[in-house]
């Protein structure tokens, strides 16, 4: 089927808002290049599970384009409709499974060596898009912490390599009691300032207590999805199931099929945990992992003004062979390990933060738990500079802005 | 691909300033004579091929925070070889299809996650056929059941009888693990990174056994005893390596580690330490063939990664953890080639194509892969 035979009954097995925004836009729809359509499918059938700041984002490219005169539609589209599909990408039923129309196409476009023209054509469609509907500033500056080193007692890996040259170094934190008044100080923030999903506790370990105010993702609450998807993904490789579809099979995992409930922000918080669970690599084995791509996706999908981000110790590369097992274990653990890796995740959140709007207000704090080393970067500190004046959690915050 | 050029070269530079710095290494020209013309061997030239497995970034081996994790290959190997500072990969950035595609000089499309025999003839079969070489003389030691294919090509004049052997390693120690006994080894039957719980099965246990007794004249026992004390897969496909060069001396061994591919689990301590693992096996593997009387003064050793990693600032990635993009990073990678008929020390800074490596063999060994897509590299002999 081609986009402009595309009509209103096509959306039927869509959620009800998805179907909305399919109806509603069917005209500009059935304009747009085969090599587009079923991506932006791909976007409208996820609808009614997307966080607000996603929903805005689709409703910005379709009223871009309805904006345009169809000359400057075409234009707009015309590095999509230069790529040449095979055939059988036509025949996948790209309405009801723009899924698996994109995992098919990916593989095309990498065969063909259409990867790099393709990239081009999303990143210049986008750039477009919100250069012309800017996407709305962040209801305040964000504020983004990361703890990291639980369970380390001594390390002699230097911290913060990455970010050094951005911010202001402090070599006397006093520790006492940082984990508690961050998560005070984080909570008032949130009470303060009520956004949907705008702000988030990520923990790689189990939180003694929920802070109020934060959508909380805690590594260990989550064991019955990760053990769920790593129960299917054995089911199918037993089956023999291929790597594509294995990895299909997971993406069309839904929360109902875990026995997760709820409708509204419950349901979209409930897809949230799935995806982030079944769509991640290395995350069903690694809380470090989990706890940098949780916060990676967070901040890309919901885009929150709030972000506290906790690493834990993870387990070895030898406990995690005997997950694969089928056994789980715990006790096997590496701390300094786990600070390796949350030290780059750390950067590699910060780099996440900056490539929201607002970058140039935004403030990212990084400590190491229970120990005298931060660093802070943000507006109101120098770069590139050491601090060696004692201070503690509530002022470092205080810097912050939090 | 113009953004891929300017990557590329920022890249290039960015490995030369610091070779020049950490080595001294001087900067190559192509008006050089060539050694390999001027000083024709005396004995039959042999080389071994090695992948720095499973596509390592520049940030963490040839930036100046990288050099920690890569002492061996500064220290010790780069001041013997010649390094090309730019080698660039524009084909499918899988690890089955990217190593095959290295192995016969065109850029492969065969499915990264199905074990099909590359599309042109590999190397192992212009080596073979054109130079009438047994099959004794051509190996492969192969990291994932995936790469079992990667021996010979489904090409009509080429193909079946003319290839490689091709060992297995981790279907080797399925086979011999005794039943109830799997979850000792587990570390080293990791298959394959991308897909996590895939486990190589142990196919005819007995045909595989008797690759291991008959064959590589290993006993099931030693084996295990040896692999119990093995740190990682990279390490049992040196392990075996050494077996090989030892049983059959192949004048052609290609060896494709990949450890490094770790990354995908999103651990960056672990795909660090795979780094250093694989520095330091490079460096035995160079030791095995100076220490070695089939191949002291003979072999030329060639270590490249199939491919790089994501860039840190690529939004459509996450960094070191995939190679996914496709952006300039994970296209461009690097080459050290040493060996007798290879200048020292030299650097060379002119872009060059992964697919340029068989015709080199060819140029190396005296056969003509007609059927590849790269160039020999002028430069080198």
């Amino acid at each position: 089927m081609q986009p402009s035979e595309l009509a209103p009954e096509h959306f039927a097995t869509y959620p009800p808002l998805a179907r909305q925004v399919a109806v509603d836009n069917l005209e500009i729809l059935r304009q747009l290049p085969m090599g587009f359509v079923p991506l932006l499918l791909g976007e409208v059938i996820a609808y009614d599970s997307k966080f607000p700041a996603e929903r805005q984002e689709v409703d910005a490219q379709f009223a871009f384009m309805k904006a345009q005169r169809p000359e400057r539609r075409r234009e707009v589209m015309a590095r999509f409709d230069r790529l040449t599909l095979s055939r059988d990408l036509a025949e996948v039923d790209w309405v009801k499974n723009p899924t698996e129309f994109s995992e098919r196409l990916s593989a095309h476009l990498w065969t063909t060596s259409q990867v790099a023209d393709f990239r081009t054509a999303a990143v210049e469609f986008l750039n477009t898009v919100r250069s012309a509907i800017p996407p709305p500033p962040p209801a305040m500056p964000r504020v983004s912490i990361v703890v990291l080193g639980q369970g380390v007692t001594k390390s002699s890996y230097p911290l913060f390599r990455k970010l050094r040259a951005r911010g202001t170094y402090f070599s006397r934190v006093d520790p006492a009691g940082g984990l508690r008044i961050v998560l005070r100080r984080m909570s008032a923030r949130a009470e303060q300032h009520p956004v949907p999903f705008g702000h988030w506790y990520i923990d790689g370990g189990s939180p003694n207590a929920v802070p109020p105010g934060l959508q909380t993702l805690a590594y260990r609450q989550l064991d019955p999805i990760r053990d769920a998807v790593v129960s299917k993904l054995r089911g199918l490789l037993m089956a023999g199931a291929g790597t594509e579809a294995r990895r299909s099979a997971l993406m069309q995992m839904r929360p109902e099929d875990l026995g997760l409930k709820g409708e509204g922000d419950e349901r979209v918080l409930n897809y949230f945990k799935v995806t982030l669970l079944s769509e991640g690599s290395g995350v069903q084995f690694f809380s470090t992992t989990f706890v940098q791509w949780a916060a990676r996706e967070v901040l890309r999908r919901a885009q929150p003004v709030t972000l506290l981000a906790r690493f834990a110790p993870r387990v070895t590369e030898r406990s995690m062979n005997a997950s694969l097992m089928g056994s789980r274990t715990t006790s096997d653990l590496d701390a300094e390990g786990a600070l390796v890796d949350a030290d780059m995740g750390a950067y590699y959140t910060w780099l996440n933060q900056m490539r929201l709007t607002g970058a140039d207000r935004s403030s990212f704090l990084i400590w190491f738990e229970d120990h005298a080393e931060a660093l802070v970067v943000a507006p109101s500190v120098a770069s590139g500079v050491e601090s060696t004046q004692a201070i503690d959690l509530n002022q470092l915050l205080d810097r912050v802005g939090a | 691909m113009e953004d891929l050029g300017k990557v590329a070269a920022a890249v290039s530079r960015s490995r030369r300033e610091f070779l020049r710095e950490a080595t001294g290494a001087c900067l190559g020209t192509a008006l050089l004579g060539s050694r390999l013309r001027a000083q024709p061997g005396t004995r039959p030239r042999k080389a071994v091929v090695v992948t720095f497995g499973g596509g390592a970034r520049d940030d963490e081996t040839f930036m100046p925070e990288g050099r920690q994790n890569i002492p061996n290959l500064v220290g010790e190997l780069l001041p013997r070889g010649t390094f090309f500072t730019r080698v660039v990969n524009r084909g499918i950035l899988g690890h089955y299809v990217a190593n095959a595609s290295l192995a016969t000089g065109a850029y492969e499309t065969l499915n990264n996650f199905i074990a099909s025999p590359p599309e042109h003839p590999t190397v192992f079969e212009y080596f073979r056929k054109e130079l009438k070489r047994p099959a004794s003389d051509a190996w492969v030691i192969a990291p994932s059941i995936g790469f079992e294919r990667i021996g010979e090509s489904q090409h009509a004049a080429y193909g079946p009888g003319l290839g490689a052997n091709v060992v297995l390693p981790k279907r080797l120690l399925a086979s011999a693990v005794p039943a109830g006994a799997q979850a000792d080894y587990q570390a080293l039957l990791h298959d394959n990174y991308e897909s996590p719980l895939y486990r190589p099965e142990a196919g005819s246990t007995d045909l595989e056994l008797e690759r291991l007794t008959g064959v590589l004249k290993v006993s099931v026992s030693d084996f295990l005893a040896n692999a119990r004390n093995l740190e990682s897969p990279d390490e049992l496909s040196v392990f075996l390596a050494r077996r090989v060069m030892q049983q059959f001396a192949p004048s052609l061994l290609w060896i494709t580690l990949h450890d490094i591919d770790i990354a995908h689990a999103g651990t960056f301590s672990l795909y660090v330490d795979a780094i250093r693992r694989t520095d330091r096996l490079c460096a035995e593997i160079w030791k095995l063939i100076q220490s070695s009387p089939e191949y002291a003064g003979r072999t030329s050793l060639f270590v490249l990664p199939d491919f790089g990693r994501d860039s840190d600032e690529t939004p459509g990635g996450n960094g070191f953890q995939h190679h996914r993009t496709g952006d300039a990073r994970s296209r461009t990678t690097w080459m050290l080639a040493m060996g007798p008929d290879i200048r020292e020390n030299v650097v060379i800074d002119r872009p060059i194509d992964s697919m340029d490596l068989v015709p080199t063999l060819g140029s190396y060994f005296g056969f003509s892969p007609q059927f590849a897509q790269g160039k020999p590299v002028g430069e080198l002999f």
